[in-house]
């Protein structure tokens, strides 16, 4: 097999440039300066790392109050999201699977055109129908928005999973003598939650990571982690303290994939999907 | 009978919670934004009544370029990400199985950081006093240099004023240079856009290329096709599906756009993302906002249109060919 030099240096490369502003999150959450972004001081000697960011961030430091609410408030707002997109994305994939008539067509053309929208599109067509209402802006509207951009990730990616359900599997338990609900949750439910699974983890990524929409509706005052990072000014003296919180958040996700991979590698090996 | 009927109403049930959510919060809010566009804006920052004001005022000489930089900066990283990735798909297609995985997993990695956290450090990475920018220095100062020897040829951004003598063209272009920033500029937005939107890239290129058939290459080599050859005319065409939905995959969030400019573009790079924010927020000018947004939506359509025609095209044409081969397959049936 022959494997081309050129095509794996131009790997080799790319994987560097995706890779080193990572590192260097990592990397300034140690920069003692907050001010000046920069490991020397005025006098150009080396001034060390420091470990003050992570200590304020864990002992709750007074400087870093309206990063941490922003930080819990993304969650609340991610977890919420995550829950009631689920539940709605849900039903949509079980209608769209079952049924194909006309309405099953527009419902598909709902649900797949917000997946081509630029956020910013969405972003203020939501706007737009709170200011058209006179809706003040605030958690409501940006959970509201959330939901919106987040159900149609969750209907493909629980879509995706529906196509190698087996339909006879219902039939069956209806000839066992199940009703709708019991086979529903039964039947149907256990087999599809790892498809709910992913397409709710797919969501929370999502909607913790937003910041266009975002902004568009979170009226004055209310701030995600991603908004209020972005409002951060060069200046601000906490900037350190913003990479610090990124570093643990990847230290956490990584460390969540980790475990998911070695529940998976414990489990008895299941028939793979075929997609 | 009553069965249908109640067949009917379930599907009725169990697609209204998803149905009138995104009627709501989607179909029905870009109504509205498609209705603004046809009212006048009050001095007072509310909406006027019916005209065409709006959309004889977008002629106005600032918004026509902006749209034009939008795509244009949109191609230029769509351009970028798809030449990187060709090569990249390319070589993790070709790596053994089980690394296969790792790297593709390796690509993904970085969405597991904060998208603004991540502008955030290219943005004190690109810091004017930062190393990149001395790097970009040294590479100007190179080039003026390398231009400056050259007899006759002037760097073009010394030209004028500048005088004929090459050593004050390279000295005007050497300040230039100096006056440069990556940052609140143009390239910067682009090298941003290219870092976020390459992994989109990729992901499509490399699952339509772990498809592709590699022997067809190593029987173009055996019949005497050179390696760039083969890549240009069997490899790229037998994985156009997986380039369609890269091209697809970051031309639309290029031309959407808004972070990246915001933050990194400084006031040289303003797109069409970062205007509707900016008259929708700040200048409360919400039919302007919505006649932009308008246009954004017509610059993502257009392409995606003619994509999915494209696509169309090409599973009749498949089916087609399928079709003429299997009867020559049966007609040849008789005689094998």
């Amino acid at each position: 097999m022959k494997r081309s030099f050129f095509s794996v240096v131009v790997l080799a490369m790319v994987l560097a440039f995706l890779y080193v502003p990572i590192l260097l999150v990592v990397v300034y959450g140690f920069i003692p300066n907050g001010i000046s972004m920069s490991f020397f001081d005025s006098a150009g000697r080396f001034s060390g790392f420091t470990g003050k960011w992570y200590a304020m961030i864990f002992t709750g430091n007074m400087r870093l109050d309206a990063l941490m609410q922003s930080f819990w408030l993304s969650l609340a707002i991610a977890g919420l999201a995550t829950l009631v997109s689920c539940a709605i994305g849900t039903t949509a994939a079980l209608a769209l699977h079952k049924w194909k008539g006309r309405l099953q067509a527009l419902h598909h053309a709902l649900v797949y055109t917000p997946l081509v929208m630029p956020d910013i599109l969405i972003g203020i067509s939501l706007l737009m129908l709170f200011v058209a209402c006179s809706v003040d802006c605030g958690f409501g509207t940006i959970l509201i928005a959330h939901v919106t951009f987040c159900v149609s990730y969750v209907v493909m990616t629980i879509l995706a999973r529906l196509q190698d359900f087996d339909d006879r599997l219902i039939e069956a338990a209806y000839d066992l003598g199940a009703g709708p609900w019991y086979t529903f949750f039964h039947v149907q439910l256990p087999i599809l939650l790892p498809g709910i699974v992913a397409g709710g983890l797919l969501a929370f990524t999502l909607s913790i990571d937003d910041v266009v929409i975002t902004s568009f509706v979170n009226g004055a005052g209310t701030n995600t982690f991603p908004t209020y990072v972005s409002s951060m000014t060069k200046h601000s003296r906490n900037l350190p303290a913003v990479f610090a919180l990124s570093t643990l958040m990847l230290l956490f996700t990584c460390a969540l994939v980790g475990l998911s991979k070695l529940i998976a590698r414990g489990q008895p090996q299941k028939a793979k999907g075929t997609k | 009978m009553s069965g249908a009927a109640s067949s009917r109403k379930t599907e009725w049930l169990v697609t209204l919670p998803s149905f009138a959510w995104l009627l709501v919060f989607f179909a029905v809010p870009a109504l509205i934004v498609l209705a603004f566009t046809f009212h006048g804006h009050t001095a007072n920052g509310g909406v006027g009544d019916w005209s065409l004001s709006t959309w004889r005022e977008l002629v106005d000489p600032d918004y026509p370029t902006i749209v034009w930089k939008t795509i244009r900066v949109s191609f230029e990283v769509t351009a970028w990400c798809i030449l990187l990735a060709l090569p990249c798909a390319y070589a993790i297609a070709r790596l053994p199985k089980r690394w296969r995985a790792l790297v593709a997993g390796a690509i993904m990695l970085p969405f597991w950081t904060s998208f603004v956290v991540r502008v955030f450090a290219w943005k004190t990475m690109l810091h004017p006093t930062g190393w990149l920018q001395t790097c970009y220095h040294a590479y100007l100062h190179f080039k003026c240099w390398l231009l400056a020897l050259l007899p006759g040829v002037h760097a073009p951004a010394a030209a004028p004023g500048a005088g004929n003598d090459c050593l004050i063209g390279m000295a005007g272009c050497a300040i230039d240079a100096a006056k440069t920033t990556i940052l609140d500029s143009e390239i910067a937005v682009v090298l941003v856009s290219v870092y976020s939107f390459l992994p989109f890239a990729i992901m499509p290129i490399y699952t339509a290329a772990e498809k592709f058939d590699f022997s067809l290459l190593e029987a173009a080599r055996d019949l005497g096709a050179k390696n760039f050859y083969a890549f240009r005319n069997i490899f790229i065409p037998g994985i156009r599906q997986g380039i369609v939905s890269a091209v697809l995959m970051v031309f639309i969030p290029a031309i959407g756009s808004y972070v990246i400019p915001q933050m990194l573009g400084g006031t040289e790079c303003v797109l069409i993302g970062n205007k509707i924010f900016m008259r929708a927020m700040q200048n409360r000018n919400i039919p302007h906002a919505s006649a932009l947004a308008t246009l954004m939506a017509v610059s993502v359509f257009v392409p995606l249109g003619i994509a999915m025609w494209w696509r169309k095209r090409q599973a009749a044409r498949d089916r087609r060919r399928l079709e003429v081969r299997t009867a020559q397959l049966m007609a040849a049936g008789g005689v094998s």
